[in-house]
């Protein structure tokens, strides 16, 4: 039955074109999604990767991963609704709050993970602290914080259909319109989009990783 | 803040029968998940070809959105509680599952030959050795799961109100009370907090060999139990 609704909602030929068409929609939900993913790997990223490095304010970065994620990304959304109106800003906070644990808390585990022999091998030839990070460290952790940054895309890419249900588009349209009008078509269409999606993000890290994780680091892990 | 505890009379709940529902429908699902997750690692464990498949599946599960996971189970089940816990069900098992598949496999060689060595059968050994010694891990991904559980809860107040304290969020645009909707967040995050908490306690109970020294290193930095995991599943 479920099968029969995604065919029904991909072969109708409206869904292709226009305003609310699929390439519109999978438009905008991925520029939500590159828009949330790019500000927390901002947040998350630096400060993960300086503690880490310095091995200082685990119990702190666990407590504030815990408080980020104890926010109820669904009421943040509707608490920030209603105090900022409609707008970009109030998706993509919740969005934020939601993506920068996950980020936080890999990278510092990933670096925490760095064998520190050749740490110190590197640091007893006189490489600078900024050269340990980047050079030693950041490349034997890479696989980890990538992991970390796909799981908080992913979470991003199934997330941010609650942008749809304060007046935004992406794929959430489909889900929320559909709920509305009882176009179950609709809300599975809406749905298979984003479990695509969520897809692609997973087989785009997994290229990534390829590309970017040493072969040495790759063949240890 | 006048009103903060004011419910409107349409939720038919008192905050704190709000709050008992809340948990109800978060802490069940989380059970639920654990009763399936423990069998279903430990059929990944047993093999090996299994686990990255199950993995695949239980991340493209967790990718469906929660409200159009709800929808379509309307049809099924109706607009009820079991609507949205069918659905949070799904979702624990994708940090499960890695969870308890790490936890049960970082059990030394020596100490599983040990278990034998001295007579134990394969069930007894799961049951006594390897389970306890999972206990930091399986809790480690018992926590993300609880904790993201008690947030989606809110999602269901979009299909009839059965989303506990997410209703009052409902109400809060409804009614044009704001108050109401910082009621519903701020009572969730500590909800979250109480019972990230309280799994920690758990754990500490349940592992009182461990130093607490380590234990710091070893599960309280370690949230992320899914990470790793989910690692192999993309090679």
């Amino acid at each position: 039955m479920i099968l029969n609704f995604v065919n029904a909602f991909f072969s109708d030929h409206a869904h292709w074109t226009g305003y609310d068409g699929i390439p519109t929609r999978v438009g905008e939900h991925v520029g939500y999604t590159l828009l949330a993913l790019a500000l927390a790997a901002a947040i998350g990223l630096p400060v993960g990767l300086l503690t880490g490095h310095y091995g200082r304010g685990g119990n702190a970065l666990s407590l504030i991963a815990t408080a980020g994620r104890a926010l109820p990304t669904f009421g943040l959304l509707v608490l920030m609704t209603l105090l900022l109106g409609f707008g970009l800003v109030n998706v993509m906070i919740p969005l934020v709050v939601l993506a920068v644990p996950p980020i936080l808390v890999t990278t510092y585990e990933a670096m925490r993970s760095v064998d520190p022999s050749p740490v110190d091998a590197a640091r007893g030839m006189g490489m600078s602290e900024a050269g340990i990070l980047f050079r030693v460290e950041l490349p034997v952790a890479l696989p980890l914080i990538l992991s970390g940054l796909r799981s908080a895309a992913i979470q991003i890419v199934s997330t941010a259909t609650i942008a749809a249900y304060v007046s935004l588009g992406g794929l959430g349209r489909y889900i929320v319109d559909g709920l509305y009008q009882r176009n179950y078509e609709k809300v599975i269409g809406g749905a298979s989009c984003v479990a695509v999606l969520a897809l692609a993000t997973l087989a785009l890290f997994w290229a990534v990783a390829r590309v970017a994780v040493s072969p040495g680091v790759r063949r240890s892990a | 803040m006048s009103g903060f505890f004011d419910i409107p009379s349409d939720l038919q709940h008192s905050w704190l029968g709000l709050v008992g529902l809340h948990l109800r429908e978060a802490l069940l699902p989380v059970l639920a998940g654990l009763v399936v997750a423990l069998p279903l690692a430990q059929l990944c464990v047993r093999f090996r070809w299994l686990y990255p498949p199950v993995l695949w599946v239980t991340t493209v599960l967790y990718a469906i959105p929660s409200l159009a996971f709800f929808v379509v189970l309307i049809d099924y089940t109706g607009q009820t509680e079991l609507t949205v816990m069918i659905p949070l069900t799904v979702y624990t098992l994708v940090v499960l599952v890695p969870a308890i598949v790490d936890g049960v496999r970082s059990v030394p060689q020596e100490t599983l030959a040990a278990a034998t060595a001295m007579g134990f059968g394969p069930v007894r050994r799961y049951v006594q050795v390897q389970l306890p010694i999972a206990v930091p891990a399986i809790v480690a991904g018992l926590r993300v799961a609880t904790v993201s559980s008690i947030s989606l809860v809110s999602v269901g107040t979009l299909i009839g109100n059965q989303g506990a304290l997410g209703n009052l969020l409902n109400d809060a645009t409804i009614y044009n009370r704001p108050e109401l909707a910082w009621n519903a967040v701020i009572t969730m995050a500590v909800l979250a907090i109480l019972a990230d908490a309280a799994l920690v306690l758990v754990r500490v109970l349940l592992t009182p060999w461990m130093p607490s020294g380590t234990r710091r290193r070893k599960t309280g930095a370690r949230p992320e139990p899914a990470a790793p995991a989910l690692e192999d599943a993309a090679r």
